[in-house]
């Protein structure tokens, strides 16, 4: 079996599935944001008492930090009585960051275990070899109240990364490529492993956005194998599970007949690449979008603003100053990544570059707050999606690219390629 | 409550129809049915909310319809707009199974788009897996759904099988 298939037989109490069986699965924790009241409504209309485990649930408050409109002050303020009352300690409340990167700081997640949480990109955490997976709001209320979910066994598509990373080229570059060459709809249904000798050389931030993306391939969930860089992470955050996990024998080879179909990716000659309005997977290499002017930079959410990508950019940014009419935004996805990049300088590079820092939250990704577009406005984002509307305006165009471009893009005022800043 | 057999006209949507446009994360603070309602599809098809207002509609539509998000506000304001169902070429995934979860019936065809013009007139059998479409009369058959699915589909919802329930069946 494969291990994302080991993980589910054992939460279903099972000594073996096979994809496209129905399983019920028992769930090792359950993350619900700020954005799914709904998911306590369902709770109390199934006839929701008491949570089935207080201890496996955790809140965190990312999509609307600090609430900027009454409803959504209220919807937050419900789920902090909600927690109170049942007893559920781990919530992160507004100061915190982005549900995808506070949960790996925390000590919330580890190899072999199962997640859900109510966001699409919760494929993230297939980088720490967790099946882990996006669920709907009555989906949780049901897991709330259960501890179980029910679940199709996923077929696995294996997808190899080989060859060497050029100067300037960041997992975003990778992943978009790869979007762009499979389709919106490739993995519908089904979880897709990364491995390949870029895989094990990225670091866990660069692996963390190679899963993430997935969910724009259709992915449910995903999977890299945990190696040392893992475990060196873990052996921080939980030493507990860091313990078990270190204890548990594992065989290094998969067998090849539990992958549905296998595909192969040299990223040698890979330029850096850039997906155009409206589609995650209309993507051009940056060289032949140099010159469109744009109005916002933005650098941050779960998938584009971590140490790693707010690094790039202060590499890129540092001693000069943006276009004077783009706005660059800067929101680091946690609290702590914003403390460490407050201490090496990159925030100080990045505000007098003429940056605009707000603290950590999704920001305007999904167009509720904190630098929403108007209409004929032009972004280059970070973050994963570029769809009609997402960040404001439906006649905003969203371009997605490595924070290494957005970078090189607020300094010019366009498009350009952040290869001639190296 | 469930019915098995559903009748309606056919609203024709295209490829890859995302959350964000089924419905805008601008609206997402929103909890009561009569208010997300109104916003169904607001950034796909203009004013769709007024063109159905009036009718039973059966939405059909291209490849990985619903991709994107995990809001369950997409299928909660297609059910409160009143459509009647939603046949497709395939779904994005979590979208497919909020549907399910929230009593709104989803099927999987992979021609649809090809075999029905825009206001045909479509009955879907749930029990038998069937799409009967007219001029000329014919029927397609389709997947049927697995066991576990129908029942939080005949119970009208996860949120009633659970209530009915308590846990799931194995």
């Amino acid at each position: 079996m494969h291990p994302l298939h080991q993980i589910l037989a054992r939460a279903a109490g099972r000594e073996k599935v096979k994809p496209g069986e129905f399983i019920v699965a028992k769930v090792d924790l359950a993350e619900i944001n700020d954005l799914y009241l709904q998911v306590l409504l369902s709770f109390k209309e199934m006839g929701g008492d008491k949570v089935w485990d207080p201890q496996k649930i955790t809140f965190v408050m990312d999509h609307y930090a600090p609430a900027p409109t009454i409803k959504a002050a209220e919807n937050q303020k419900k789920m902090r009585e909600f927690a109170k009352e049942q007893g559920i300690k781990q919530f992160f409340d507004i100061n915190r960051g982005v549900c995808h990167q506070v949960m790996p700081e925390e000590g919330l997640v580890w190899p072999g275990m199962m997640l859900v949480a109510t966001d699409s990109h919760t494929t993230t955490h297939g980088a720490f070899g967790a099946f882990s997976t996006g669920i709907g709001a009555t989906d949780m209320a049901a897991v709330l109240l259960t501890g179980e979910i029910w679940l199709r066994v996923p077929e696995i598509i294996k997808i190899n990364v080989e060859g060497k990373i050029r100067k300037g080229i960041m997992a975003k570059d990778i992943i978009l490529y790869i979007i762009s060459q499979l389709g919106t709809d490739i993995a519908l249904y089904k979880a897709i492993e990364f491995d390949g000798e870029v895989v094990k050389d990225l670091s866990l931030d660069e692996r963390l956005v190679l899963c993430n993306m997935s969910v724009e391939m259709g992915a449910k969930a995903t999977y890299i194998r945990p190696d040392e860089k893992v475990m060196e992470y873990i052996s921080h955050t939980n030493s507990e599970k860091y313990k078990e996990f270190k204890s548990v024998k594992r065989t290094n080879n998969i067998n090849s007949e539990v992958y549905e179909s296998v595909y192969n990716f040299d990223i040698s000659d890979l330029e850096p690449q850039i997906a155009l309005p409206n589609r995650v997977d209309k993507v051009v290499p940056v060289s032949q979008m140099i010159e469109e002017p744009i109005h916002q930079a933005f650098i941050g959410t779960c998938t584009g603003g971590r140490i790693n990508d707010i690094k790039i950019a202060a590499e890129i940014i540092k001693g000069k100053k943006i276009a004077p009419w783009v706005r660059l935004l800067v929101i680091p996805a946690s609290s702590q990544i914003l403390k460490k990049c407050i201490e090496l300088g990159y925030i100080q590079i990045l505000l007098d570059s003429g940056a605009t820092l707000a603290t950590p939250s999704c920001g305007p990704c999904l167009g509720a707050h904190e630098g929403v577009l108007a209409p004929g406005e032009n972004c280059i984002s970070t973050s994963s999606r570029n769809f009609p509307g997402r960040m404001g305006s439906t006649d905003a165009k969203i371009f997605l690219s490595s924070p290494a471009t957005v970078a090189a893009s607020a300094l010019k005022g366009s498009i350009a390629d952040p290869r001639e800043f190296f | 409550m469930f019915k098995s057999i559903i009748t309606g006209k056919a609203f024709k949507l295209g490829d890859d129809i995302d959350t964000d446009q089924i419905y805008p994360g601008r609206y997402l603070h929103l909890t009561s049915p009569e208010e997300m309602a109104v916003h169904v599809m607001e950034d796909a098809v203009p004013n769709f909310y007024k063109k159905i207002e009036w009718e039973d509609w059966i939405i059909v539509a291209g490849k990985n319809f619903g991709c994107g998000s995990s809001r369950e506000h997409a299928p909660r304001a297609i059910l409160c707009a009143g459509i009647k169902a939603l046949v497709a070429e395939s779904f994005g995934r979590i979208f497919y199974r909020n549907a399910i979860n929230v009593g709104l019936p989803v099927l999987k065809y992979p021609e649809i788009i090809k075999e029905v013009h825009q206001n045909d007139s479509i009955e879907i059998n749930l029990k038998d897996g069937l799409i009967t479409l007219y001029d000329p009369e014919r029927k397609i058959s389709i997947e049927k759904y697995p066991t576990q699915l129908l029942n939080i589909l005949k119970s009208g919802g996860l949120i009633s099988y659970l209530k009915k329930y308590g846990k799931y069946s194995y």
